[in-house]
């Protein structure tokens, strides 16, 4: 699935001014626990989050996710923009919420993560 | 190469600028992808844990063609019960913590995981220092 299908799929909005619309993204993984997702080996997949601050983005560059996805039109700032921007990390936003963005996708083809 | 970094604690704003300082320089070092990963991460879990618990703490990272040597040393309230901490889901974190995403009670044994050598010495009410060693080669 690529990063077009994806902002299609979930109505999202792109944040940050580094989207690659070809883009292949093949796994996916949801959570709002940091910790969580530091333990898994997630790298070049896509994180669907409700937590939305600057820790989300650091844990997201730490773990080598390239794209996260804001459920629930959570506000993104301008510090969160600047650091995902710095590491290229794309930055998404919709208004479906955690459980309705996961189902889309998944049921789109994208696979989880484990 | 040697890196210095001071922490303040409650400053959750910055905390990972240090692990992602240090991520910078391992990747322009050219280190296996796979070993940046495993520092940055217990890196970073050990800043959260600083910014967390900790009034203010130090970061001072020595590395060589062997190995990343980083030594995280606090002034804190200490850990009364060093093996406890280590288990997973046993946390003292407040609130704030938990509203950043951590405080689960995994950081320190997702540390050990990504850790060739893990040292913990900790003194109630004075502090804490973690000594962690990742080997390149």
């Amino acid at each position: 699935m690529n990063l077009s299908q994806i902002v299609e799929l979930l109505n999202a909005k792109v944040i940050t001014n580094n989207f690659s619309p070809e883009i292949s993204i093949l796994k996916g993984l949801a959570s709002d626990l940091m910790s969580d997702v530091l333990t898994i080996h997630a790298e070049d997949s896509l994180l669907i989050t409700g937590l939305c601050n600057i820790q989300t983005i650091r844990t997201a560059e730490m773990a080598e996710i390239g794209v996260i996805v804001f459920a629930r039109n959570k506000k993104v700032t301008k510090e969160m923009i600047e650091i995902a921007e710095e590491n290229q990390i794309i930055l998404l936003r919709c208004k479906y919420s955690l459980f309705k963005s996961v189902g889309i996708l998944y049921n789109n083809g994208l696979e989880a993560v484990y | 190469m040697k890196l210095d970094f001071f922490i303040e604690g409650g400053d959750f704003a910055r905390v990972g600028t240090a692990s992602s300082e240090l991520k910078k320089i391992l990747k322009q070092l050219n280190v296996d992808p796979k070993i940046i990963r495993r520092t940055v991460v217990a890196l970073y879990e050990a800043e959260v844990n600083v910014v967390a618990h900790a009034y203010k703490g130090s970061i001072n990272i020595t590395i060589n063609a062997n190995q990343i040597n980083m030594v995280l040393d606090d002034e804190g309230p200490g850990i009364p019960d060093v093996e406890l901490a280590m288990k997973e889901g046993y946390s003292t974190a407040t609130a704030k913590v938990r509203e950043m995403g951590f405080g689960a009670g995994m950081g320190l044994a997702n540390i050990r995981n990504n850790s060739d050598k893990l040292k913990i010495d900790s003194e109630v009410g004075k502090g804490t220092k973690v000594n962690i060693i990742i080997n390149i080669s």
